[in-house]
């Protein structure tokens, strides 16, 4: 055990701040393209609920719990730049809030008040239920004390 | 070309967000996600503004699905939600979903009448 680590034990194990920006930027896009690849695989009519925007976010959302109990609850030594690479980056790019808020804008503005507001707490209960039971999943699944 | 405007934006949201994030939270001691509550209302703002105004198909691929898309984030949104309510601070964790939500609401609301201002 190392108690007072001299700074070039320091720098190896804590990655440069550049290259945890470039692991963010990588996964920010990857993660915009799968929701772009998404959004016309199954596009979404004007006036319609937006399904397609809704399950990017869920999926992300229960993708996210996983990630987050594997990379800092089961003790295990995981390379640094994974969480920046597929938390901060990845899920991070491919979940959105922005498109979420402006097409419940849209919905309200368009004459479509009650599936905007479906659409407001819907995504947020769905989102909050997939992080909450894929993290509970994973403890289950990897063993790790609640 | 329309994936490539999409990756580049996303390639700016990202670490856009994580330097937000960085430097709002180390602006205060809470343990509220002030941080990506930032990023979640400035990226509302901005595409709310973009939709409302007359832009190419090409500027709102790379500014709207890439840059604000990538900008903003539900995951770790929901996940800090969830880890505030696991911590025991159920308060702060249901005025952290539901600020953001009503308040992402309004964001938009705010870049849409900006660009119908000008």
């Amino acid at each position: 055990m190392q108690h007072d680590p001299d700074t070039a034990a320091a720098s190896r194990q804590k990655p440069h701040q550049a290259s945890v920006l470039a692991a963010v930027a990588l996964g920010g896009g990857i993660g915009a393209v799968a929701r772009h690849a998404a959004s016309r695989a199954w596009p979404t009519a004007m006036d319609a609920f937006p399904w397609t925007t809704l399950c990017v976010n869920v999926v992300g959302c229960a993708l996210i719990g996983i990630l987050m109990v594997t990379v800092t609850e089961t003790g295990r030594r995981v390379p640094p730049l994974v969480r920046p690479f597929l938390g901060t980056g990845v899920l991070g790019g491919f979940t959105t809030f922005s498109t979420y808020a402006v097409d419940v804008q849209h919905l309200i503005e368009r004459g479509h008040p009650a599936t905007a507001l479906t659409y407001l707490a819907g995504t947020l209960a769905a989102a909050l239920a997939a992080v909450w039971l894929a993290s509970a999943a994973t403890r289950k699944a990897l063993g790790v004390p609640v | 070309m329309t994936w490539l405007l999409v990756l580049a934006g996303g390639m700016l949201g990202a670490p856009l967000r994580y330097l937000t994030d960085r430097a709002v939270q180390a602006r205060h001691a809470t343990g509220f996600p002030w941080g990506t509550f930032t990023a979640n209302m400035a990226g509302s703002v901005l595409l709310g503004f973009l939709t409302g105004a007359a832009l190419s198909s090409h500027a709102l691929l790379f500014l709207g699905t890439g840059l604000c898309g990538a900008l903003t984030t539900y995951s770790t949104f929901s996940y800090e939600t969830l880890a505030l309510a696991r911590g025991g601070a159920g308060l702060q964790a249901a005025a952290n979903a539901l600020g953001s939500v009503l308040a992402g609401l309004g964001a938009a609301y705010v870049g849409l009448t900006l660009a119908q201002a000008f």
